[in-house]
């Protein structure tokens, strides 16, 4: 998948949010100093080749009232991971799964699947189901629910 | 935080499907059934309360860039100070405590790999304590898209 400087400047100047106007393509386009027709045609290829996941309202969970934000950590054996995470990356409650490297011996989990929840009850929940659905392929697992946040911005690509 | 209905549907039906065409706002407008400025006025009191806290393009990690999860185990007296040295780096854009031994989580993004291998280099220099670099190897979650297999 090839991005060009343009395309990159596109995806640092939209990422942060669009303006609110009513022809907020054509606003960015500006300061680009390029056509509106074509910053809206080089996102089109951006979602398309998956280098853009999604455009959209961005919420923040934690003012929305989902204060619990638990982190699950799962021990799967390598070569059942890839279903493993298919089974609860598919499940609605789960924002983000990913496969991660373990860090032997202090850090043996390498599924990692994040779960937002009003309480630590709801969140726990939601981990239970997780482990019916991952039955014997987990043997331990754990969730590391954050209890602050030190710094939040949008990922960027370029400081 | 009391959301308006039109609230609710601006956050539930438009996080995946924003209109990518000259003017979305319309679009979205037409499809709850109000006017476009209504639109541009509720989201800007939904960025404003912090309900939302943005309207624009989330990058798929691992495409442009690098990025990556890692994770320090701070001592708790110096918890303050390592999560300060550390939010401080431009390329640090999350930053969690947990409760866990390992305690300190944070994202990293940096326009190539070795601007991010130097920016946790520097950090386990700057703190004396070791960095998991905890790369990722495969998404799973649904809004990606794509299959793995």
């Amino acid at each position: 998948m090839t991005i060009d400087d343009m395309d990159r400047r596109i995806i640092e100047a939209t990422q942060a949010g669009l303006p609110l106007t009513p022809r907020p393509y054509h606003a960015v386009a500006e300061t680009l100093g390029v056509e509106g027709e074509e910053v809206i045609a080089r996102i089109q290829r951006l979602l398309e080749i998956g280098v853009i996941r999604r455009i959209g309202a961005v919420p923040n969970h934690y003012r929305l009232g989902y204060t619990a934000n638990g982190m699950t950590v799962w021990d799967v054996a390598d070569d059942q991971a890839a279903g493993a995470g298919r089974d609860i990356g598919g499940l609605d409650f789960v924002s983000h799964c990913y496969l991660r490297p373990r860090r032997l011996p202090q850090w043996p989990y390498n599924l990692f699947a994040m779960v937002h929840g009003r309480s630590r009850d709801e969140v726990e929940d939601k981990v239970r189901r997780m482990a019916e659905v991952l039955g014997g392929r987990t043997c331990r697992h754990e969730v590391l629910y954050s209890t602050r946040i030190l710094k939040k911005t949008g990922l960027r690509l370029v400081a | 935080m009391n959301l308006t209905s039109v609230d609710q549907r601006l956050l539930n039906d438009f996080q995946r499907d924003f209109p990518l065409e000259p003017r979305p706002y319309a679009r979205m407008a037409a499809k709850l059934g109000v006017g476009e400025g209504e639109v541009l006025e509720r989201l800007a009191d939904l960025r404003c309360c912090g309900a939302v806290s943005r309207v624009g393009a989330v990058v798929q990690p691992g495409t442009v860039g690098a990025s990556t999860l890692a994770a320090m185990q701070v001592p708790q007296d110096r918890l303050e100070e390592v999560a300060d040295a550390i939010s401080a780096y431009p390329e640090v854009n999350h930053n969690y405590e947990r409760d866990h031994a390992i305690n300190l989580w944070f994202v990293t993004a940096a326009p190539d790999e070795a601007r991010l291998e130097e920016v946790l280099a520097s950090i386990e220099k700057e703190t004396g304590i070791p960095v998991m670099d905890l790369r990722l190897m495969a998404p799973f979650h649904i809004d990606l898209g794509f299959d793995l297999s």
